[in-house]
């Protein structure tokens, strides 16, 4: 028998051995090793697409003038939506024109729903998304302990996929029903580009359904090809399917491919192309990555501090360890989809940019800062954590302290307010509407250097952990440090003196394009961190990692990612949406309703937190059902 | 070799423990629950802990045309510019664009039509605020938007802000009046007005009298009034015996005007927005009919250890 069968799970998903096995065997055995160090290569080559997918989507001649893919598209897009343009304005509704459950808040019902659906549509496209990358990773390194993972997230998964199906025919139903003269409207300019996500979400369904059924009818030899075939159309549907249904959001935020008066003036092309289309797409795309990454690691979590034996436990904390990677690599380019984001929202309009960051909504940065820093500091807590499964992690031990009150006093600062709405007597206190001392860490540079110096205290712990099983052999060590050392050095002081200079020392034109420089530095530092280490570790001895040794308490940060993602998804729905301030199609589409008013950021939190332990509620259900599969009532004696 | 050594040591020290001992009494479904609740509640507890503003919507209503007069047309035009104009979202102090309600706007129109950058077709000030209104990228101050492209303030008269032709007029009038200058906009007669108004606002109920206008609006913070002792600004129990009643109004509505010395300038200046019009006449009879006596006028001075220890001129001159 392989050594690797030793431990591997049964087709049931069951996991057989022994902690010691498993311990000895992630050690010693070089394939075991091997295909961690092919884990983290793939998982770098992901980012480092991310990162150039991000760059060139940011050259917009470069990334969507191509004629050629413009064209394609738009042929493909004028085949199935209307070439021709109806002369119909968008429709003006008065407060009558909309419907009410009882008593209940239509936007608040809908709300929910929507947010549900979400936060399970962002999970089940993106698990297919990471699965497909381990079964890969099993299949070149011949470790079926990826593909049993794969399997196992996938299982996860699957029942979630009909639970998005079901708030997503809730959904149609509740806007049909409550929003039918908007809902017209939006029929009347998208046409029959909908009826293209109704058939992308058949093939979806039959894809995957395929996919995870034939999980073990394909699982060797060129067999196993033909499944991660099927694992890469699977993505690309989904993929496409979240692209198209994007078009709906951001033609709501910027309308594209009608005239002032909601005429509809383009081809279904130009309708969905619009300014905030692939900003939108980019970000979504790597967010589902992080959150679907997160809720695995909670799945895994929550299994480890329940196992039985020591092999489950190890089983488990080194999934969990899996998806956090996953989670946080995914998670660390976000800033930067987002600040494209923003950056054209404020192109397309100045006003929605100030209304989101600076005007009404910019309280709502201060909760984003909190959940940001959570997100980062539980990631950091998790990795110096699992330090410990590695006596090797003792060299670097003494930077953790620098590391976390680095991220403790960013974080500070990032949560600092500038604008304060104070009451006389508040006032009177202060001395002034901003704190003498704290008013200037309030601003975007003070908090461009935080945010930035966060994140490279993240790669830095990251780094850390994955040097702590590794003794470096390379004749060239010593450079290689130094050249790493310095990098970090001048990233850091040109950040803080971008920040600085440029942020308090010129106007407002320098300060936003320094921020730019800012972010370059940082991805400068992460790139080249992965790229020095990855030369650097090649015939790196490597010492042992004894999995399930990671402290429970540890192993409770896998909880807090998930929460506090789910929180901050809702949070971004909820900004995203009351941009638009009290129109449905904004400058297009005045909305009438009741609701037409921007909530306040404590009735926005208290809906965030309805739908987050909702979704806490179903995400158990799913772990529960997912169980329940591989139990087996003993057959009775009699 | 000692590498080796250990992890045979640990390898065997942890076969003996393969099965872990259960979790205690508590189950870890409850613990992971209790966990992710606890979190949830803890970032519900800092959205509801921050000020809670509401984004209404603007809602038109009609305005009677014959009863407007030039005072009215000016305030109706600073109430669009602060609130559905949307004008300060970027012209404020924070350096996105000119600070028009600190800069002296008719001088600065003036300044820069006669600037050799500018290429506008306006003559006066009426028109360049109109044009800068209807067609922002005409001309661009120096220093604000970038190179090439246009400007990045919205054409006010399109949507999503959408203001009429005498809504525009009311911000000129306020644009030129608010410096003291004389608006030369004229009167809108033959077109409905439209002001705006939260949709969602509860008919607003005035004070029932002077100190329950005091208190709603914070004014005992500051002020020594009613009871308050409070320093920070200029003692209100004699102020009827050291100001007159148009004073008193102008100090409230515009507190900016005249800034007492030896006081911040910290008096919001939303009173004009914010408070109704019977509202501001008991204020004002209240304040006038507040004379104190004789040693209250005389200790009017700011207090020593407030923020500043110089007596006014407004007090000096009481005392004399």
């Amino acid at each position: 028998m392989s050594p690797h069968k030793k431990l591997m799970t049964d087709n049931s998903g069951a996991v057989s051995g022994t902690f010691s096995d498993f311990t000895t065997r992630s050690h010693s055995a070089k394939p075991a090793t091997a295909s961690a160090v092919l884990l983290h290569r793939s998982m770098q080559v992901l980012f480092v697409v991310i990162i150039m997918l991000s760059a060139l989507m940011l050259i917009p001649d470069l990334a969507w003038s191509s004629d050629a893919v413009s064209e394609v598209a738009a042929e493909i897009a004028d085949e199935v939506g209307q070439n021709k343009p109806t002369l119909k304005p968008a429709p003006t509704m008065g407060p009558g024109d909309y419907r009410q459950i009882g008593s209940m808040s239509s936007r608040s019902f809908v709300w929910v729903i929507a947010q549900l659906h979400l936060f399970l549509a962002a999970f089940v496209l993106a698990v297919p998304l990471f699965v497909t990358v381990i079964e890969w990773i099993g299949v070149k390194t011949g470790d079926q302990r990826y593909d049993d993972m794969a399997h196992e997230f996938m299982k996860v998964s699957m029942t979630a996929y009909s639970l998005t199906a079901l708030f997503g025919g809730t959904l149609a139903f509740s806007l049909f029903l409550l929003y039918p003269t908007f809902m017209g409207y939006m029929m009347e300019v998208f046409g029959n580009q909908v009826m293209v996500y109704a058939l992308l979400f058949f093939l979806e369904s039959g894809v995957l359904y395929l996919y995870y059924y034939s999980w073990y009818a394909l699982r060797y030899g060129n067999k196993k090809y033909v499944h991660l075939t099927l694992g890469v159309l699977l993505n690309g549907v989904g993929t496409t399917l979240l692209f198209v249904a994007n078009a709906w959001a951001t033609f709501m935020m910027a309308p594209s491919g009608v005239d002032d008066a909601g005429v509809v003036t383009g081809g279904i092309w130009d309708i969905i192309r619009g300014p905030l289309w692939n900003p939108l797409n980019l970000h979504r795309f790597v967010a589902n990555i992080a959150f679907g990454g997160a809720i695995v690691g909670a799945y895994a979590g929550y299994k480890m501090l329940s196992a039985r034996t020591m092999a489950q436990r190890a089983h488990y904390d080194w999934m969990g360890y899996t998806s956090n990677f996953i989670a946080v690599l995914a998670f660390l380019p976000l800033p930067f989809a987002g600040y494209w984001l923003m950056a054209e929202i404020y192109a397309y309009s100045q006003q929605m940019g100030i209304t989101a960051m600076g005007g009404i909504l910019a309280w709502l940065f201060i909760v984003q800062a909190v959940l940001i820093g959570t997100i980062l500091l539980a990631a950091n807590y998790y990795l110096w954590n699992g330090m410990s499964r590695c006596d090797g992690s003792q060299r670097y031990t003494w930077l953790i302290k620098y590391i976390a009150g680095t991220l403790v006093v960013s974080f500070l600062i990032w949560v600092t307010p500038h604008t304060l709405i104070l009451s006389a007597k508040e006032i009177a206190t202060l001395g002034g509407s901003h704190h003498p001392l704290l008013g200037p860490l309030g601003i975007m540079p003070a908090k461009n250097i935080a945010v930035n110096l966060m994140l490279m205290g993240t790669f830095l712990s990251f780094q850390l952990y994955r040097r702590s099983d590794k003794v470096i052999t390379v004749p060239w060590a010593g450079f290689g440090n130094a050249l790493m050392v310095a990098i970090y050095v001048v990233a850091i002081a040109n950040i803080i003196f971008l920040g600085v200079y440029y942020g308090y020392f010129t106007n407002t034109v320098y300060k936003v394009g320094s921020s730019v420089a800012q972010v370059m530095s940082t991805l400068i530092v992460i790139v080249s961190g992965v790229v020095i280490d990855s030369m650097m570790f090649k015939g790196a001895k490597t010492l042992p990692v004894k999995w399930g040794q990671i402290s429970n308490r540890g192993v409770y940060a896998l909880f807090a990612l998930p929460i506090a993602f789910t929180w901050l998804m809702a949070l971004m729905g909820y900004v995203r949406s009351s941009v638009r301030t009290h129109w449905h199609v904004y400058t297009v589409m005045k909305d009438n309703s009741v609701d037409n008013f921007i909530p306040n950021i404590g009735h926005a939190g208290n809906m965030m937190t309805i739908a987050t332990i909702s979704f806490l509620a179903i995400v158990l259900f799913i772990f529960w059902v997912a169980s329940l599969g591989d139990t087996k009532q003993p057959k009775p004696e009699r | 070799m000692t590498n080796t050594a250990t992890t045979n040591n640990q390898a065997h020290s942890v076969r003996d423990a393969d099965f872990i001992s259960p979790p205690g009494k508590i189950p870890v479904i409850a613990k992971v629950l209790s966990f992710m609740i606890l979190v949830v509640l803890v970032f519900t507890g800092i959205a509801n802990l921050l000020p809670q503003v509401e984004g209404q919507a603007p809602k038109d209503v009609k305005v009677d045309l014959g009863a407007l007069t030039m005072d009215s047309y000016i305030a109706m035009g600073e109430a669009l510019f602060k609130g559905k104009g949307t004008c300060t979202l970027c012209h404020n102090n924070l350096g996105r664009a000119p600070d028009i309600l600190v800069l002296n706007m008719e001088d600065t129109a003036a300044e820069r039509l006669s600037s050799d950058d500018y290429k506008g077709e306006s003559k006066d000030s009426e028109s360049y605020f109109l044009e800068s209104m209807i067609a922002p990228s005409k001309y661009v101050v120096p220093g604000y938007g970038k190179e090439g492209d246009p400007s990045p303030m919205p054409t006010i008269d399109k949507a999503p802000i959408g203001l009429t032709k005498i809504e525009m007029g009311a911000i000129i009038a306020f644009l030129q009046a608010k410096d003291g200058g004389e608006p030369t906009v004229a009167l809108p007669t033959d077109a409905p007005v439209i002001e705006e108004k939260s949709i969602n606002a509860e008919p607003p109920k005035p004070a029932a009298n002077a100190e329950e206008v005091l208190t709603k609006n914070g004014c005992t913070a500051c002020h020594a009034v009613l009871e308050s002792p409070a320093t920070l600004g200029p003692d209100l129990r004699n102020i009827g015996a050291r100001s007159s009643r148009e004073e008193i109004r102008e100090s409230i509505i515009n507190p900016a005007a005249v800034i007492a010395e030896g006081y911040p300038p910290i008096m919001p200046a939303t009173f004009a927005d914010s408070m109704m019009v019977k509202e501001l006449e008991m204020l004002v009879d209240f304040l006038a009919a507040s004379k104190g006596d004789a040693s209250q006028a005389e200790d009017s001075s700011p207090a020593e250890g407030s923020p500043q220890t110089q007596p006014s001129n407004e007090t000096e001159k009481k005392g004399e």
